[in-house]
């Protein structure tokens, strides 16, 4: 750790010893979030996502092409992230490395592994042709939980996509087909703390950072620890309950956003 | 190209019912990002760009420095949403033609040499793309480096002229571009008119070209003006401290 990381560590872990986060925060509470959808006219669908600071972009694209051999009946999905140089000084432009890499498989688990996308119903021709799905997150500016960010953006933007047949000449243009979308949160710890929603101070000292992504009915659908840090059992089901009751209010956001 | 699209109704209207000299509409944003020590948010037609600048800082790698001025380091970058058929990620030749284009023409105006060793990187991203991304991301770039306080000998804009039928025409559309005569995008400092970029592509004769330009700079000049009122929107009420 180099010294500026030491003095905010030192700064952060005291106040966290009395229950207090740098900008107020409890320590279980997001930033304020705001979603803004249909953003970009020439994507099938699209989303601006702010959590704090935080600011995230996500179009969704798609084309015809071929089915994978192992499930000729089912549409594919892929997801892409870029940290692009735009969204903060430390980002440097070339091919995704490992951090852009995990992030993109990370929403893309959440999404792919939930059966958020109804990939059964996007085959056109058995073996031949189905509806290939392309999410690109964006991050435009960067101040902490890009995977809350990224997730939620993606998942607006499937939520406003309308499947563009008319322009592939396959009938009528109709509403991207969904199910109930998980949603992920994000907490990490430091200095035995555990914070909701970190920013990126917080993130900076983070020793240890858990996503759990919960269902309507409060069931796990997705989770990914990162970072070298552990948790235990007890803080484990601690970080589950908390992204239950967060999960919640972010479904609420979502769905006012999205008009539903 | 030549094709059946009418690019005029009968009243001399063009397809999105401008004059020959109008321009798009255009809407600019200052300081949108927290992290950038500058950015702008431009809208320009169906254009959408964000330009962010970050330094001046330490040149690396280091062999890129120059002992006697900073380096400016512009990267122009599409969405891969941004156009109507998905456009891999990452820089291709045409994204890195546009760039060094750009960098070359900010690198005139920005006073490099009080930053030796040092780059200045402005990062323009196109997030949805209808003809005339360069001047739309070079018009950001320009207020982005204003509002990171980057000091400069003006404040570069940029737009384009065209002709379409025969006629010279300001600021082309999608369809014109796809289905004009030329294209001719510059770059000028609007204070002295010395001009930083100029690409053109198509067919003009000299007479056509003297219009053109002359038409690009009066676009250049209007959109000069709404970049200055965005950039006194955000900064008149800051007082002296």
């Amino acid at each position: 750790m180099t010294i500026t990381p030491l003095i905010k560590h030192d700064y952060l872990a005291k106040l966290a010893e009395s229950g207090k986060r740098a900008d107020g925060r409890e320590l279980n509470e997001f930033r304020n979030i705001e979603i803004e959808t249909n953003i970009i006219s020439k994507a099938e669908g699209s989303a601006r996502v702010k959590i704090g600071n935080t600011q995230v972009v996500v179009g969704i694209k798609m084309d015809v092409g071929e089915p994978y051999s192992d499930s000729p009946e089912s549409g594919v999905m892929t997801t892409a992230a870029e940290l692009i140089p735009l969204a903060s000084p430390d980002f440097e432009a070339g091919p995704p490395r490992e951090n852009a890499i995990e992030l993109a498989r990370v929403v893309d688990r959440g999404i792919r592994e939930s059966g958020v996308i109804e990939l059964d119903k996007l085959c056109i021709e058995p073996e031949e042709k189905v509806w290939i799905v392309f999410i690109d997150i964006h991050i435009i500016d960067y101040d902490g939980n890009l995977f809350d960010a990224a997730s939620l953006a993606a998942l607006a933007a499937l939520l406003t996509a309308t499947v563009p047949a008319e322009r592939f000449e396959l009938g009528e243009n109709y509403p991207l087909p969904l199910k109930e979308p998980p949603i992920s949160c994000t907490s990490v710890k430091y200095n035995n703390v555990i914070v909701m929603d970190a920013s990126l101070d917080e993130e900076e000292i983070a020793e240890a950072r858990l996503t759990v992504a919960t269902d309507e009915n409060g069931d796990i659908r997705a989770m990914q620890k990162g970072l070298s840090g552990s948790f235990d059992v007890e803080e484990i089901k601690k970080v589950i309950k908390s992204s239950i009751d967060n999960g919640k209010k972010i479904r609420e956001i979502l769905y006012k956003s999205v008009g539903k | 190209m030549k094709s059946d699209i009418k690019l005029f109704d009968s009243d001399g209207k063009r397809l999105d019912g401008r004059k020959p000299d109008e321009l798009r509409e255009i809407k600019i944003e200052v300081g949108v990002l927290h992290r950038a020590e500058g950015s702008c948010y431009l809208e320009w037609g169906g254009n959408k760009a964000i330009a962010a600048v970050y330094g001046p800082r330490e040149a690396i790698p280091r062999h890129t420095q120059n002992p006697l001025r900073a380096i400016i380091n512009a990267r122009y970058n599409m969405a891969a949403f941004s156009v109507e058929d998905r456009k891999r990620p990452g820089p291709d030749r045409r994204s890195r033609e546009i760039s060094k284009v750009i960098s070359e023409a900010l690198a005139k105006i920005v006073l490099t040499e009080r930053f030796p060793r040092a780059s200045i990187d402005v990062n323009i991203e196109i997030l949805e793309a209808e003809a005339g991304t360069r001047c739309a991301g070079l018009t950001a770039a320009g207020v982005a480096l204003a509002d990171a306080g980057i000091p400069m000998r003006d404040i570069p804009v940029a737009c384009a002229a065209g002709k379409i039928e025969n006629q010279i025409v300001l600021d082309l559309g999608k369809e014109e571009d796809n289905h004009g005569d030329a294209d001719l995008p510059i770059a000028i400092s609007p204070r002295t008119n010395e001009i930083l970029l100029m690409q053109m592509d198509g067919h003009l004769t000299l007479d056509e070209f003297d219009t053109a330009l002359e038409l690009a700079m009066k676009g250049c000049h209007i959109v000069s003006d709404l970049q200055k009122k965005a950039i006194m929107k955000k900064y008149q009420n800051i007082e002296e401290v």
